[in-house]
């Protein structure tokens, strides 16, 4: 008896110290994920001298908004920003059809088609084309230098496809199906007046994940776009951030090189901020969501 | 009950010994609709996937543009051979593992290390705190990631290399040292993707029978031996799952990060074969180089992954296929 409490009471005190081990590496994990984050907020509002420094911290020093209205003001990011936009709305509007569209056949049991169309899916992702196939062949049919490129190139996802027929196929009662075709429905009016109704949920994950990989694509921007006027803001970033190539519009009124390196500075953390608001906003809201996605799509089957 | 029904019934139909045809035909009056839905996407696998695969033959030709893929003169295996014999061909091929095996290293089991410690946090808030801010950087995009990079590791103005001279460390210049381009990639995938990788290790955890638990506590079990015996065992399967996708990807590992990581200084290291097959193929204009190596790189990857699928098959029952 006495043993015994006394192994329950070593056990309680070896619980606590996992427990406050497990706590604090995990604070200090949460920590080194934020922090970066918030210091590109701060930086972007800071005197480009006390970032060099080391002085910015954790909170602005010499506060100025000065990166921003360089940006605000410059057209080519503006129309990058409006390229992004477009693409990123038309093309997941393709991309939700064509997804479903295929998702609701591919959860059908009983449909003929069922198995060649999932091998036929599947097999595109263990064997591609390519590179320059692939380039050739969007020169070919002419989409290549055009808007089309950006979203009809990735306007189907197998991995979402997957998501969405598990979550069909678990999520719709087989008796829904049974009590429409009684009445007489047809898979076309089935799939359009209940799969799509009650599929909400899974439609939200799809247009996230959709979504975000249209807004944070530059690949196929720097691939198949040579016309600068059709730039997503990837690609723009990527000339600003990666390769330094401030545009010599934002750096009209500044006058000597120690000044806009400075500013360059200063444009770069501002621009990180305004390309990614439109995701961090939307974060929050729709956390549960994403989480879900993953979950489903972690089904087997 | 009611599904397993309906497939039985399915079974029934197209086991019938009607002639083929007939079945075909019945097959087609029942799913036309289907068929009809999926018209679009297959259309879209045919075109974008199916006919550059046709267009991999490009590898075994001397392309001209003139005479298209189809018409240009067959050149054999010579591109694929002078690939092996160039210079480049061992660098990039320690280049490209070196880094997928760093990163799958040091980036596979640390998803499962957080999973875990966060299924063994007691408190709810903390632990959805710390997932909502682990799983934020995953939808940061990757050119605005390097940007980062470049801004934090920065020689004279980065917060690291100011962090650095607190100890009297000089400053290193992180995005130009050849040495360090693996360490800072495969650092900043796991800083930008381990709390996204860890939720499908949380589902796996979720779906432990809590008895088990239970049991092993009246048992006299504690935390260590319950993540030992319960936990590692309970995600297993999805482990090795997520393993062979991981292998999968070995020969394909980031074009996007590497070639916005890449400078001159660091090129020795950040050379590698998708980033190769890109400057080949569409900055210099060597369609069919490109095409052989690409080729070359793909069916390396799929070797790879058949053979990971056979071992965890017969190692532990678990596989894709």
């Amino acid at each position: 008896m006495k043993a015994a409490t006394k192994s329950k009471m070593r056990r309680g005190l070896s619980d606590r110290v996992f427990d406050i081990v497990n706590y604090a590496i995990l604070g200090l994990v949460a920590l080194a994920v934020l922090y970066p984050l918030y210091f590109v907020v701060i930086a972007s509002f800071s005197d480009p001298d006390a970032i060099n420094t080391g002085r910015v911290l954790l909170w602005p020093v010499g506060f100025n908004t000065m990166g921003y209205e360089k940006i605000f003001a410059d057209a080519k990011i503006w129309r990058s920003y409006s390229n992004t936009i477009f693409y990123t709305v038309l093309g997941t509007t393709i991309n939700i059809f064509l997804t479903m569209m295929l998702a609701y056949p591919l959860s059908r049991r009983e449909f003929c088609g069922r198995k060649f169309l999932t091998f036929f899916m599947m097999f595109t992702l263990y064997f591609q084309g390519g590179l320059v196939p692939t380039y050739l062949l969007m020169q070919d049919i002419h989409l290549y230098d055009t808007p089309w490129v950006m979203v009809l190139l990735p306007a189907l996802n197998v991995f979402n496809v997957i998501i969405a027929r598990t979550n069909i196929q678990n999520n719709i009662p087989e008796e829904l199906y049974e009590a429409a075709c009684l009445d007489g429905c047809s898979h076309l009016k089935y799939f359009w007046k209940v799969v799509f109704p009650l599929s909400k949920t899974i439609i939200a994950v799809l247009v996230l994940y959709y979504g975000v990989a249209h807004w944070n694509d530059y690949m196929n921007g720097l691939i198949y776009l040579r016309d600068e006027g059709l730039y997503p803001l990837q690609l723009v970033l990527r000339g600003i951030l990666v390769q330094n190539q401030a545009s010599a519009s934002m750096m009209g009124d500044v006058e000597s090189m120690m000044a806009q390196q400075k500013a360059a500075e200063l444009i770069k953390y501002g621009l990180i901020i305004v390309s990614a608001l439109p995701v961090l906003v939307i974060y929050p809201f729709l956390q549960k969501y994403f989480e879900k996605g993953v979950m489903v799509g972690s089904v087997k089957g | 009950m009611t599904q397993t029904k309906t497939a039985q019934k399915t079974r029934a139909v197209t086991y019938t010994k009607k002639p083929l045809s007939k079945r075909m035909r019945r097959a087609f009056l029942r799913d036309w609709q289907l068929l009809l839905l999926c018209l679009l996407p297959a259309l879209y696998f045919l075109i974008f996937h199916y006919i550059p695969m046709y267009g991999v033959q490009l590898a075994f030709k001397d392309f001209r543009a003139a005479d298209g893929i189809w018409g240009s003169q067959w050149a054999g295996f010579k591109y694929f051979e002078r690939f092996f014999t160039s210079y480049q061909f061992w660098p990039l091929i320690k280049n490209t593992l070196l880094l997928s095996f760093g990163q799958l290293l040091f980036g596979f089991p640390i998803p499962i290390i957080l999973a875990i410690l966060l299924n063994q946090t007691r408190s709810t808030r903390f632990r959805k705190f710390v997932q909502t801010i682990t799983y934020c950087p995953h939808f940061i995009s990757i050119v605005v990631l390097v940007g980062m990079l470049n801004l934090f590791l920065s020689p004279r103005s980065g917060l690291i290399n100011h962090f650095l001279g607190l100890f009297g460390i000089d400053a290193i210049h992180f995005m130009g040292d050849p040495g360090w381009f693996r360490p800072v990639f495969i650092l900043s995938g796991i800083w930008q993707n381990a709390g996204w990788s860890a939720i499908i290790y949380i589902a796996a955890l979720a779906g432990i029978n809590p008895d088990l638990y239970e049991a092993a506590q009246i048992d006299g079990a504690n935390r260590w031996q319950l993540i030992r015996h319960i936990d590692l065992p309970g995600i297993m399967p999805t482990a090795t799952m997520m393993f062979i996708l991981e292998v999968g990807k070995v020969m394909n590992i980031g074009f996007q990060k590497a070639y916005l990581m890449q400078t001159g200084l660091n090129i020795t290291t950040s050379e590698i074969i998708p980033t190769y097959i890109y400057k080949v193929g569409l900055i210099d204009a060597q369609y069919s180089y490109s095409a052989a190596i690409s080729l070359f790189n793909n069916i390396i990857n799929i070797i790879l992954l058949v053979a990971v699928n056979k071992i965890a098959q017969k190692t532990s029952e678990n596989s894709l296929w």
